[in-house]
This record gives structure tokens, sequence and C-alpha cells, in this order.
């Protein structure tokens, strides 16, 4: 695996995404945003919206799909 | 303060329903059908002299000493194994019977040495007190003729002797090791007069197959097998009921004192996880609290590149708040965060969690359960509601199949391991899920009906294998599942595991065990009996690990074996207090009672009690904090009692992200590895010098009491507090039960928990609240905690970490009997005598391939790193497979060790390394670095001149 941050939370996601996978195309993406918004710490989430926001190289489409709906984090 | 006396009623008690009354020596008394005549008088307080009985163990009538006369009855039958009958008349105290005692003391006594005055039982001997009891007061056949009195000692176990010459053949040490511990180590050697206790073929009781759990030693009346303590010390006179500190079995143990000095630990007959049985680590492993290495004195340093100094704990408090202060002022307030340890109490853990919610003011807490069982929490929670087992361990007694899937109970939690046993060897079916050929699959008097010896790394596939079976060959329970679970859900999940792809025969391409093993299997779990699964850290541990924790919940779902005595799905938690850990709010994105902290309602009531606001987002997880200090946003780490350095995997991330931080504080008993790259050194106090309630793995809340003086000064709450006043935020609590208070207050689950109560009861298993003011022993009675219970879609997903030309051989993980985790504290006591060093258990067919012979230094390299260790050749892995422990810092298994981990809650994969091996002829040179960088690091300055 890869070392760099924003790398590695590209597999991460790619991670939950796939275990979800089984579901539904609508419910996995749902599931996959719920949980990276309950268990993702804020610094992970902005990282992982900047990646989006610069096309989101590696993510899966359910992935990509879940954090594009991914609530912005607050600040401390 | 006296010691604690339990009461022997001399044979076990009966479990009958229908009740049997009689009169002993002119009193009636009522008990259960099946109960021995010695037992019912015992209930009367009428105590039949005794030798060859106990009450742990069945009775024997060896001894001859338990006699009574029953009217009516002719001759005089030995209580102990004579049951009672409705109506009889039993007197136990006649003239004849007076005789016929004196006569067998004589004898017993008559081969005994007479050194009563400097035996190392005296005072202690059932010997005697019978001796005594019986009157006996000269022995007319003088020593004279042949006797045993010459025989020699075994001290080669380095807790207890083994002194043959005051043995008296009752057996009682050889049925000990049978029935309760279930190792069958001892037999009577040779015949009549010649008959002795021998550990296996007569060996040296360290290289029998003896485990060392004491047993034995407790059941012997006499002092042939006593405690080197005792012969060390003395005998003692006062007594505290506590819980040991090692796993998450949670045995309860009288801590045996002389004045402040602890002469040993003796298992607690009312314990309700152990029952009066222990471990060789509870038991005997203590010995670290007072070892020379334990820190006592807090220190500091500016730079891990030089040497600690000893300071006051004003000094080093002050700085440890300057500097958490100084951090969040220059990088944010989520700059900091800390761990909480599952070996401290829950009102220690609650403290830390506390702490860094409300005074560093985030979420950022986490715990070594991160590492363990938090797939466990997740899993559960999902599918049932609750992130707990099930059951209690007493439930064990009424199960017919046991599923052990990715667990060694016999090592990991020896104590459940044997009651386990007792009750396979009672007849209970045994399967077994588990890349190596455990002790429990093949072992005296157990075979297991299945073991299924899957790849590392594909327990999703061969558990949804389990489930197709059941639900294609017709025997999920559709009663169960249409009250009690979501029958939509059910439906799509039946659907989901029926598909062809999840068959035995499909799977075994990924995990190589027969299908016809399977579905063999799959059918004695759904149609034995009661079904029940009991799992541990070969589950947790992989990519994978939440998604078979829901396909185990599944599988017990569809079978209907959740909710009642017997069955259930229990997983076999690692360290004491990780339930508790867990429980007290250790996760970054829980408070306390698994509430999430983006829930306002639960936020405000610890905001109101608190008197802080709290953050509403979720903070960093273990694997996440080093990631961040690695890229420069995480700069200050508070540890307790965790030494994330040597448990986690991948040691050189760790260690990269270890050297980041601006401040590492430590709070442990010893300077351990993480210690290394630390500045701020709080000594940490042991299990036996505070008070506080450990959680065990059936969510049983049990109190450890502190039995002497904390040796550093504080008990390890205590030292919370200060850091949290320093940083201004007041805690002024006096004693733990005031926090369990507060834990009581804010905690659904734990309304009903105060120290009065678990005085009183001993120990409850929450929820403990108004609806179950005595606890819950077994869960989801009558339907599940979350409503419907959830069936969840498990889709196999090989894992990443994959083998090749480099790397061809798949490396998994585990841990002994004798050693505890990372060994801080078990390496310091004498239980190194059975477990040296770490090595790689290797198959002969790859062992050959490669040029290594039993015992030949290998290398193993994995993608993140490499090592060395000793290799042993061994038919326990597969070919394809190898093994290790990670008891020794010297080995640094998890330099190996990947960071890939699993997908919902970042737990470590430890279980699957793709790795090679080589020989080799000594460390690497990783391995040589550390050393030097420890060496260095643990440099102390000497004090300087007054
Ligand atoms: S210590 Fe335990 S294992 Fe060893 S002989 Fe005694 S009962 Fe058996
Ligand atoms: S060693 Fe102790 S328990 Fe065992 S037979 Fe001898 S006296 Fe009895
Ligand atoms: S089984 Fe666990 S709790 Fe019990 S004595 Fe052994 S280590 Fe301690
Ligand atoms: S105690 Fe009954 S025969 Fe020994």
């Amino acid at each position: 695996m890869s070392h760099s941050t924003a790398e590695k939370l590209v597999y991460m996601a790619n991670q939950i995404a796939t275990a979800f996978s089984a579901q539904k195309h609508a419910e996995a993406v749902e599931a996959t945003r719920i949980h990276i918004q309950k268990f993702w710490d804020p610094r992970m989430r902005s990282k992982i919206a900047e990646h989006i926001a610069h096309g989101g190289e590696g993510l899966s489409p359910i992935a990509k799909e879940a954090l594009e709906g991914l609530q912005a984090a607050k600040a401390a | 303060m006296s010691l604690v006396h339990e009461i022997d009623y001399g044979t076990p008690a009966s479990k009958s329903e229908k009740l049997v009354s009689l009169t002993i020596d002119g009193m009636s008394v009522t008990v259960p059908e099946g109960t021995s005549i010695m037992r019912a008088a015992m209930e009367l307080g009428n105590q039949i002299p005794k030798l060859c009985a106990t009450d742990m163990l069945e009775s024997f009538g060896s001894c001859r000493l338990c006699l009574i006369e029953i009217e009516g009855r002719n001759g005089t039958p030995a209580s102990c194994t004579t049951p009672v009958a409705e109506g009889i008349v039993v007197k136990t105290q006649t003239e004849r019977l007076k005789q016929i005692r004196k006569g067998v003391m004589e004898l017993y006594i008559s081969d005994h040495p007479l050194d009563c005055l400097t035996c190392s039982a005296n005072g202690d001997c059932e010997l005697q007190d019978m001796a005594g009891v019986v009157g006996l007061r000269d022995v007319r056949y003088g020593y004279e003729g042949e006797n045993h009195t010459k025989l020699g000692k075994d001290e080669s176990n380095p807790y207890f002797t083994y002194e043959q010459s005051k043995c008296i053949v009752c057996n009682r040490c050889v049925r000990a090791c049978e029935e309760v511990q279930g190792t069958f180590a001892l037999t009577i050697s040779g015949r009549g007069f010649g008959s002795r206790v021998s550990p296996g073929m007569d060996e040296p009781f360290l290289t029998s197959e003896c485990v060392s759990c004491g047993a034995c030693v407790q059941a012997c009346p006499t002092a042939t097998l006593n405690e080197k303590a005792m012969y060390d010390i003395g005998t003692p006179e006062h007594s505290v009921v506590t819980t040991c500190a090692y796993c998450g079995v949670g045995c309860t143990f009288k801590a045996e004192m002389r004045g402040d000095e602890l002469v040993r630990m003796v298992p607690y007959k009312d314990g309700k996880a152990n029952r009066g049985h222990s471990c060789v680590k509870g038991r005997f492993a203590y010995g670290y609290a007072a070892h020379q290495d334990r820190i006592l004195k807090p220190m500091i340093r500016s730079s891990i590149h030089e040497p600690w100094k000893e300071v006051t704990y004003e000094e080093a408090i002050a700085y440890a708040a300057s500097e958490f202060k100084r951090i969040q002022e220059k990088y944010g307030k989520r700059a900091v965060g800390g761990i909480t340890s599952s070996r401290c109490t829950n009102e220690e853990t609650y403290l830390v969690q506390k702490l860094i919610r409300g005074g560093f003011g985030n979420n950022n807490v986490d715990t070594c359960a991160r590492v363990c069982h938090s797939p466990t929490g997740y899993g559960l929670s999902q599918t049932y509601g609750t992130s707990a087992g099930t059951q209690d361990f007493d439930s064990v007694e009424e199960t017919d199949v046991v599923l052990i899937i990715g667990a060694n109970p016999t090592d990991g939690h020896p104590v459940f391991g044997s009651r386990l046993k007792k009750r396979l060897r009672e007849g209970a079916k045994l399967i077994v899920v588990d890349p190596r050929r455990t002790d429990i699959v093949r072992s005296p008097h157990i075979e297991a009906s299945y073991h299924l010896p899957l790849k590392p790394g594909t327990n999703v596939a061969i558990v949804t294998a389990l489930a197709h079976v059941v639900v294609t060959e017709g025997l999920v329970n559709e009663q169960f599942v249409r009250e009690r679970c979501d029958w939509d859900e059910f439906q799509d999940w039946a659907a989901f595991v029926a598909d062809e792809r999840h068959s035995p025969e499909a799977v075994e391409k990924y995990t190589g065990v027969d299908p016809a093993l399977v579905r063999g299997a799959a059918r004695l779990y759904a149609t034995g009996g009661n079904g029940s699964i009991y799992y541990g850290l070969g589950v947790t541990e992989h990519s994978q690990g939440s998604t078979t924790v829901m396909a185990i919940a599944n599988l017990a779902m569809a079978t209907g074996n959740v909710g009642r005595n017997g069955v259930g799905v229990n997983p076999l938690r690692g360290q004491n207090n990780v339930q508790g850990s867990c429980d007290m709010g250790s996760f970054p994105h829980e408070l306390p009672g698994y509430r999430h902290v983006s829930d306002d309602a639960t936020r405000s009531t610890f905001e109101a009690l608190w008197g802080v606001p709290l953050d509403d987002e979720p903070g960093l997880r273990i694997p996440n904090m080093f990631d961040a200090a690695v890229d420069g946003t995480f700069k200050g780490l508070y540890v307790q009692g965790e030494d994330i350095l040597q448990s986690d995997p991948d040691t050189k991330h760790v260690s990269a992200g270890l050297a980041g931080l601006e401040c590492l504080i430590v709070q442990d008993l010893f300077l351990n590895e993480t210690a290394n790259y630390a500045h701020i050194f709080l000594p940490g106090c042991s299990f036996l010098e505070k008070d506080g309630t450990f959680t065990n793995a059936e969510r049983r809340i049990q109190r450890i009491r502190k039995v002497m003086a904390p040796k550093n000064g504080y008990a390890d709450w205590e030292v919370t507090q200060l850091l949290a006043n320093a940083l201004g935020f007041p805690m002024t609590y006096t004693h733990p039960s005031q926090i369990m208070d507060e834990i009581a207050a804010l905690t659904p689950t734990f309304t009903g928990v105060n120290y009065a109560k678990l005085d009183e009861l001993g120990s409850v298993q929450w929820p403990c609240n108004d609806e179950a003011p005595e606890g819950t022993p077994i869960m989801h009675i009558g339907g599940f905690v979350r409503g419907k219970g959830k069936f969840v879609l498990t889709e196999y997903v090989p894992t990443d970490e994959k083998t090749g030309p480099r790397f061809p051989l798949l490396l998994t993980t585990g841990r002994i009997l004798s050693q505890y985790n990372v060994g801080a504290q078990t390496r310091r006591t004498a239980n190194v005598a059975w477990h040296p060093e770490d090595v790689l258990e290797i198959h002969a067919h790859d062992a050959e391939n490669r040029g290594i012979r039993d015992g030949d230094f290998v290398k193993l390299d994995s993608r993140a790193g490499s090592t060395s260790l000793k290799a042993v050749i061994s038919d326990r892995v597969a070919p394809g497979v190898v093994y290790t422990t990670f008891h020794h810092p010297v080995t640094q298994a998890n330099v190996v060790t990947t960071d890939y981990s699993d997908w919902a809650t970042n737990c470590p994969e430890y279980k699957v390394t793709a790795v090679q091996v080589s020989p080799s002829n000594g460390p690497t040179q990783w391995q040589e670095d550390y050393e030097n960088l420890s060496r260095t690091s643990r440099r102390i300055a000497a004090e300087a001149a007054e």
C-alpha cells in the first residue's frame, strides 16, 4: 500500500465501498457515505474532498459518488 | 482484616430441581437430589472429616475418613460417595466411627514426615487438621518400617514444589488436572505401597505436559504440592478478593497477603467467570509488579536523544500541560489526542477519554481494542444492536455444538478453555475453523468432529459457505427468523448466500477446505441442538474482520441460535478490560455507552455534567493518528498503559509517526518500547495497588481491590486527574467509586451499577439498570436489542496482501499460554521458563525447500520489513503457512506486518502477511539499529549531587 495520505484515503474509501457493493447501487452509495461521515475525522474528510475536487483519481464509482455527497467537515 | 475462608462442601453441588429431606445428627435438612451426604451435612455446618474429597472435584471415596452410619443400613458407607435419600437418618459421630477414623489417620501419619513445625503448609494443611479433628494423639506403628519419608523434591516448576515424601496418594491432584484443568498431565504410577503421583512419564513438572495452572496445588490437602512463596514468605494472614489483570476471562482471586507482601493468588470459588479455577498467568505471574525494571518516579526530557531526568510529579505534570497547551495554540485544537488502555480500569479509561474530550476539546481518543476487537463492536452492533457478546461463560455448560473460529482458547483464554473442554468431555460436539491445528482440535479425551483448516484470510468465504449449506439444505429456523428478524432483509440475504458462488464447492479454490467438511460442519451446527459460536482475533484481525463478525451473526440468527442459554455469539476478548475500555467511550466516534458524538441529545447530557462544550466531529483512530503525525497535523499524544510501538502493525510507520510528535506522554509500569520516543514518562500503578473495576468478555463488571499502596505514589486515575487539573479542566474525585457513579449517571446500560452493589453481588453483567437491576447474563432473550435482527450481505473480498514469487508464504500470528501480549508483564516473571523467545513455526516441506533445519536462525521478510528469529519445524501449520507470536520486543514481529486493515474499523490485518523465509546468521539491520536506539533512549541521568 502507498504511504501518501491521499492515496491511503482513496484505498480506504474503496475498501468501504467494496464492502457494501453487494447491496443495490443506491444503497451501497448511501451506506458508504454514512460510514465515512461517521468514522472519519474532519482532516481526513477535508483531504478526500480536496482529492475529489481534483478529479478523484483512483476512486471506485461507488466511493466517488458517496464522497461527492459528503458533508463538509466542521472546524474545531 | 482476616483470611477469606471459603467453605469446602466436599462434593460439587447437585443441579437437580427435585428436593430430598433427611436427618443428620438429629437435625433435618432439605437438599437437591443427588447431593452427597457429606455436602448435606456441611449445609448444616456439620463438617465430616475428609481427605480425598473437595467440592471442586467429583467424589472418589478412597481415604475412608468420611465414614458415617445410616439407621437401618449395614456398614459404614463413605459420606462423600453416598447420595442423600428421602427420610434417612444419618449419624456422623459414633464410637465406632471415631475408632475407625483414628485408625485410618494413624496409618497416614505413620508414613508422613513429622516436621509440621517447619513445614511450609503449617497451619494450612488438611492432614494436620484431620489429625486434630479425629483426636489422634499418638501413633502406634513408629517409623521403623518401610516408608516414603525420605523421597526427594521436584523443584523444576518455577512456582511450586512437589515434595513426594508428604504425599498421601489421595488422588486429588490427578483429578484436578483431569476434571478442572483438562490437561491429564498427572497419573498415579506404581501400585499399592509403591504408588506415587507422577507428571507425564515420570518427568519433572517443568518438562511434562503440565501447564502450571495450579489446580493440583489448590487441590492438594498437604504440603506435597505447595507454592514456593509459602516456603519463602510464610503463610498468609489476610486476603482480599480481586480480579486478574491479564485476560478477558476475568478470573476472581483471593490475594493472600502477609502485611503488604503478596504471598499467593488463590482462585476464588465464588468467581462467576472462573468458578475456582485459574491459569499460570493469573495464579502465579504477578511478580512483574515488584520487578526492578519498574519505574517509580516521573521523568522528562526535551528530546528523545537525551537521557531521562527524574523529576517530581508537579514538574512532570506542569511540563506536560504546558507542552500540550503550546502545541494546541500552534497547530490547533485537534493536533493532540490520547490512547486509553484495556489493561487499566473502567474508571481510568473513562477519565482519560473525559480528559481528551473535555480537556483537550476534541475526540482524538482511541484504545488498544482498535487493534483487536473493534470489528466485534461494529459487527455485532450492526446486526444485533449491542457491541458485546451475547452470553455468560456458564452458558457453555448447556451447549451441544461448539463452533470455534479463529480462537485458541486453551492458550488465549485458558480458564474458559478448561470449562469448554469439560463440556466437550461430557459429549458436546466441536467444530474448529482455524488455519492451524490448535490444541483444542485434538487433546486428551477431545477430538473435534470437524477441523476446517482454511487459508488465512478466507473467513468470510467459509462462514458464508456454511450459511449457503444452511439455506440451501432447508436448515433455517424459519420460526425464529420470522419472529425476531427483519424478514425482507433475511430473504435478500438467503438469496445472496444461496448463490452457487458461495457453495462450499465454489469457495474451495480460496479456502482450500474440502467441501464435504464444510457441509458436514454446517449440518452439525444447524441441527445438533444448542449451537454456540466462540471466536477470537483470528476473525477480527483481517481486512474483512467486521464482515466475518457479521457473517457469524447471520449464521447464528438463521439457525435460531441466539437469545437463550447454551447458544449465542461469543467474542473471546484479549485483554482483561477490552470490553470495558470500549464501553467507557474509548472510541473516537463514540461517547460512553456507544453513542455517536454527533448525537446532540447525548452530547448535551455530558456537556451539562462536565461543564464544557464537546466536539461533535469524530476524532482520529490510532492508525489515522500515525498518518496525521507523519503528515504533520498531529503533534501531541498521551498514552496510558499501552505499548503501541510493539503491539501495532508496520513498526516502521508507527515509529515514523511517533518520531513526528513534539510531545509524547507515556504512562506505564515500565519504560516500554513506545517510551523510546517519549518526552514525559509518568509511572504507572499495578492492579494490586489500586481500586476500580474491569469488565470481562461476558460484560461482567468486577471489582479490583487495592492490597498495597501504589509503589509509584499514585493510582493511574489520580495521575490523569493531576494532568486534567493542570490543563484547567478540574477533576476532584477522591475515590474511583465516584467515577463509577458518574458513569452510571451518564450511561443508560450502567445506571444500576455502583460499588455497593458490586460488593453485595460480587459482579454484575451490563445492561444493569431499572429493567435489569441485577444485570443481564444472556442478551437478546425474546428479541434483539436493535429491534429486529439484521441480516447483512457478506461478500468475500480477498485481501490485497497476496503471496507471489517474492513473498510466497502466508504469515499468521498468535499467542501462547504462558505469555501475555507484548509480554511486558509476563517476560518479567518466571513464565519465561516456558517461552524464552518467539519462534517461527514452519512446515517441514517449506523448511526443506529452503535448507532450514529445526532451531536454525531464519530471516523473515515482507513488503513492510524484515526480522530474524528461530525456526521450529511443525506439522500444526499447513505447507505455505508460517506462524509466530509477538511476545518479545527483540523479535519485532510487527516489523513485518503490513498496514492493511479492516475496512470498517481499521483493525490491522495481523493475521495475514505475505512473507519469505530464508536462512540467516543473525539479527537484521533493523533489529540492530533498534537495539541501539532502545539502549540510548532508556538512559536515565544520574541524580545530581545534593
Ligand atoms: S499445574 Fe495444572 S496442568 Fe500442571 S499438573 Fe497441576 S493441574 Fe495439571
Ligand atoms: S500430591 Fe497432594 S493431592 Fe496429589 S495425591 Fe499427593 S497428597 Fe493428594
Ligand atoms: S484465564 Fe485469564 S483472567 Fe483467568 S487467570 Fe488466566 S489470565 Fe487471568
Ligand atoms: S473423603 Fe470420603 S472417602 Fe475420602
